[in-house]
């Protein structure tokens, strides 16, 4: 296998091969011997990056983490923070089902409600029941797991698109009996619409933590999601440097294989599956722990999706991958509600993906040229013409586009449902053009997809959240499959 | 309480959309072993479009052409829609991934189906759409029609109902007793044979997508008619399509009709009997059933693994 040295004669030698790594075939160990090989100085800084130990990196995060509400000392940042903590572990619970053991679960949201409305419960005036946190957090935990592990029963024996029906039926099915669990037999368990409220907040021995301090959120929940992150990271990187973890990945790369090595490929998809759960419960209670309240809307496929696209974007199967993809993609949505952030987001995305497709050539120079000036033509056009089309005055970023991009005062329904139509149209179409026609055709797009964002999407947040985010997953599983840092996969055909 | 008859009436109509949409699963299923989580976004946008013709055509109220003419254009004019996006669909989110693990088209059409709600949602609003189909010359779709017992049998049910089996006919006779439809059921059989033997994958996966569209958009007119219509509608009614399909057996057509009329079956006698709110429960039982006891559904062939 690694006969063929490439290069030069004089390259160092290659490190000793560590022998047949489990998961993995020989076109992903040449990759491997490939990355080894890159010279220069990113690849000395890549393979020094490799020497440093995981753990290194996340005490270095964690430290980080921790700084982070003594810099900015805002309710607004602790909450988003406190946020992103949550999305990290959901992303973590995702990342061992779908990266590690290579299952679709399309119900995972449910099993953050199951935590969340088990936590309400059991730690509410709902029922009267005050159960000590230190009980409550494991004990729904386990919970989460085996009812993960009842839900994956049935599919057991099924291929993996079997499992994403029983699973995304089972998330329809949840919202479904907490939206109705007002009348079970008479009794109100879960509320229905109007959820359970007045949860309360985490104690420890008899100290209570208290969710607001002074009117602002308080710190103490952000340091219990990022203290319940590192332990869950741990663990979870200890099962998957395990035997349990190697076994996962077999799974997801060739379940017949291991089945003929004797695996118990059944139990196996169980366990992937019941962890997943589990973190997804756990998850749940902490939520709502702060929150101090469950709704049955709170647990929708959007938010299925949002975890999804971090798991995708991070690159599924690293763990570092999903933590930082839950923190892109959160901050992301963050930015996506700010009409002046969504906006130099917006340029910014079309200058870093113009420069990295065509980088520092004629065409670049072309296209950058033909597209400032035909925004300055056509608005001097269109305010020539008929002046309320093109306002201008703002001040600060969005004054300085309002004299190139088209923002009319009071933009007619039916205009701005034509030209999206006609962005997603010449988008797709300009797929299918390769060289100079794309530079040709590129420029008019870029302006209708400016014109599009500016007075369409912008107004929009909710809706557009969501398109972004499901391009992002239809865009990456096309172009990058394996993420920001996850490993590329080959099907063994 | 509503009487078993007028029960059966609901699960005919109910269950006849919902073998439309579990159709266009099981087609895409048998060529390309998929399933196409935007069927039932599709579907959606097909009742928009439906909307958006019988508008052009001067609304419910005053339409300007006959009923019968404009029932069928905006049927049409769904249909055409539907078959556009998703060749659309096709071509641009799962083609690139033809070869890739099998997890990564299903997550690009857990994308689509977002995608698409959404970008619908941006662009109409998330209020419902009425066709206001009692409008239609005075109201005759619900006077007229015929008595069986003392249930009233209204035009727009026997509309509803026998469009969606000549589509299932027509679909039928396509797929059995053409050209490309022998095409179609080689592909679904054994793909890489079929391309050997000269068969063009691509085209018939192609036609395939145009096939199962067109019955969505079908299907989303005959539900828009009826009830109506928003953009977060997709996703139930695709999960519905899709545990038809299962339960008449994924990649069977005749397996997609049946599976539909039992569903709807299940769902108007739950909700006629028992409850309204718990009739996703008896779904998801029998779905469960199925896939514990008869997984290959009623009509399928069972799946023989080659290794």
């Amino acid at each position: 296998m690694s006969d063929t040295t490439p290069g030069d004669p004089n390259a160092p030698a290659l490190p000793e091969a560590e022998g047949p790594a489990v998961g993995r075939d020989e076109w992903v160990a040449r990759h491997g011997e490939r990355r080894l090989t890159r010279g220069g100085r990113l690849g000395e800084m890549e393979d020094r990056l490799r020497a440093v130990p995981w753990w290194a990196f996340l005490i270095l995060f964690l430290a980080v983490a921790s700084l982070m509400p003594a810099v900015e000392a805002s309710g607004y940042v602790r909450r988003v923070g406190f946020d992103t903590a949550i999305y990290m572990l959901l992303a973590l619970g995702l990342n061992v089902v779908v990266g590690w053991g290579g299952l679709l679960d399309l119900g995972y949201i449910a099993f953050f409600g199951i935590g969340a409305y088990a936590y309400a419960i059991f730690d509410s005036d709902k029922f009267g029941i005050h159960l000590p946190t230190i009980v409550a957090i494991p004990a729904i935990t386990i919970l989460g797991a085996v009812i993960g592990l009842l839900v994956g029963l049935p599919s057991r024996r099924l291929s993996g698109d079997y499992l994403a029906i029983v699973t995304l039926f089972f998330l329809e099915l949840f919202e479904t009996v907490m939206l109705n669990g007002n009348q079970i037999f008479g009794h109100n368990i879960t509320g229905g619409a109007n959820g359970i409220l007045n949860v309360d907040p985490l104690s420890f021995f008899g100290h209570t933590l208290v969710t607001q301090h002074q009117g602002i959120f308080a710190v103490s929940y952000y340091y219990v999601a990022l203290a319940v992150f590192a332990v869950v990271f741990v663990a979870l990187r200890f099962a998957n440097l395990s035997r349990i973890g190697r076994s996962w990945r077999s799974i997801r790369e060739d379940p017949l294989a291991a089945e003929v090595m004797g695996m118990p490929i059944n139990w196996l998809k169980l366990t992937a599956f019941a962890t997943g759960a589990g973190v997804a419960a756990l998850t749940g209670t902490i939520e709502t722990s702060l929150t101090g309240s469950v709704f049955p809307l709170n647990f929708s496929p959007t938010v299925l999706i949002t975890i999804y696209a971090m798991v995708i974007l991070g690159g599924s199967g690293s763990q570092a991958g999903v933590v930082l993809g839950a923190i892109l993609v959160n901050v992301l949505l963050q930015v996506l509600e700010n009409p002046d952030q969504a906006r130099v987001l917006f340029y910014l995305m079309i200058v870093v993906g113009v420069l990295a497709t065509f980088r520092f050539t004629r065409r670049l120079a072309v296209l950058a040229v033909e597209t400032i000036v035909l925004g300055f033509v056509i608005h001097a056009i269109v305010s020539a013409v008929h002046p309320s089309w093109a306002t201008e005055g703002h001040n600060g970023f969005s004054g300085l586009m309002s004299h190139w991009v088209l923002v009319p005062e009071n933009l007619t329904p039916w205009v701005g449902q034509v030209a999206y139509g006609v962005l997603i149209a010449s988008v797709l179409g300009i797929t299918l053009l390769r060289g100079w026609a794309r530079v040709i055709a590129l420029p008019p797009v870029l302006y209708l997809a400016a014109f599009v964002w500016e007075n369409l999407m912008i107004p929009n947040p909710g809706p557009t959240r969501y398109i972004v985010l499901g391009l992002l997953l239809i865009v990456l599983m096309i172009a990058r499959p394996n993420g920001l840092l996850g490993e590329r996969r080959v099907e063994i055909v | 309480m509503p009487t078993f008859l007028q029960l059966t009436l609901d699960a005919l109509t109910l269950g006849s959309v919902y073998a439309l949409v579990a159709l266009g699963y099981s087609l895409v299923y048998g060529v390309l072993k998929l399933l196409n989580f935007a069927h039932g976004d599709v579907v959606m946008v097909g009742s928009f479009i439906g909307y958006g013709a019988l508008q052009a055509f001067g609304g419910a109220q005053s339409p300007a052409v006959p009923v019968w003419l404009l029932l069928i254009l905006i049927t049409l004019a769904a249909m055409a829609g539907c078959a556009v996006l998703g060749v659309a669909i096709e071509r641009f989110a799962y083609r690139p991934l033809r070869n890739a693990p099998r997890i990564a088209p299903l997550i690009s059409a857990l994308g689509v189906s977002f995608f698409l709600a959404n970008s619908m949602q941006l662009l109409f609003g998330a209020q419902q759409r009425d066709y206001q189909s009692y409008l239609l010359s005075g109201g005759s779709l619900y006077f007229r029609g015929f008595d069986v017992d003392t249930v009233h049998v209204p035009l727009l049910r026997i509309i509803t109902i026998s469009s969606a089996f000549v589509l299932m006919a027509i679909l039928w006779f396509m797929v059995n007793r053409t050209r490309t439809g022998r095409a179609m059921r080689a592909t679904s059989f054994d793909g890489e044979a079929a391309a050997m033997m000269g068969i063009d994958v691509d085209r018939v996966i192609v036609f395939t997508f145009i096939l199962g569209s067109a019955l969505a958009g079908a299907a989303g007119v005959l539900l828009g008619l009826r009830i109506p219509t928003f953009t977060a509608i997709g996703f139930t009614l695709g999960l519905k399509g899709f545990t038809a399909a299962v339960i008449g057996g994924i990649g069977s057509i005749p397996g997609a009709m049946v599976g539909g009329l039992l569903l709807g079956a299940a769902e108007s006698y739950t909700a006629g009997y028992w409850t309204t709110s718990w009739s996703d429960l008896v779904v998801f039982s029998i779905l469960i059933t199925f896939m514990i006891f008869r997984p290959q559904g009623l009509l399928g062939r069972a799946d023989i693994r080659k290794v």
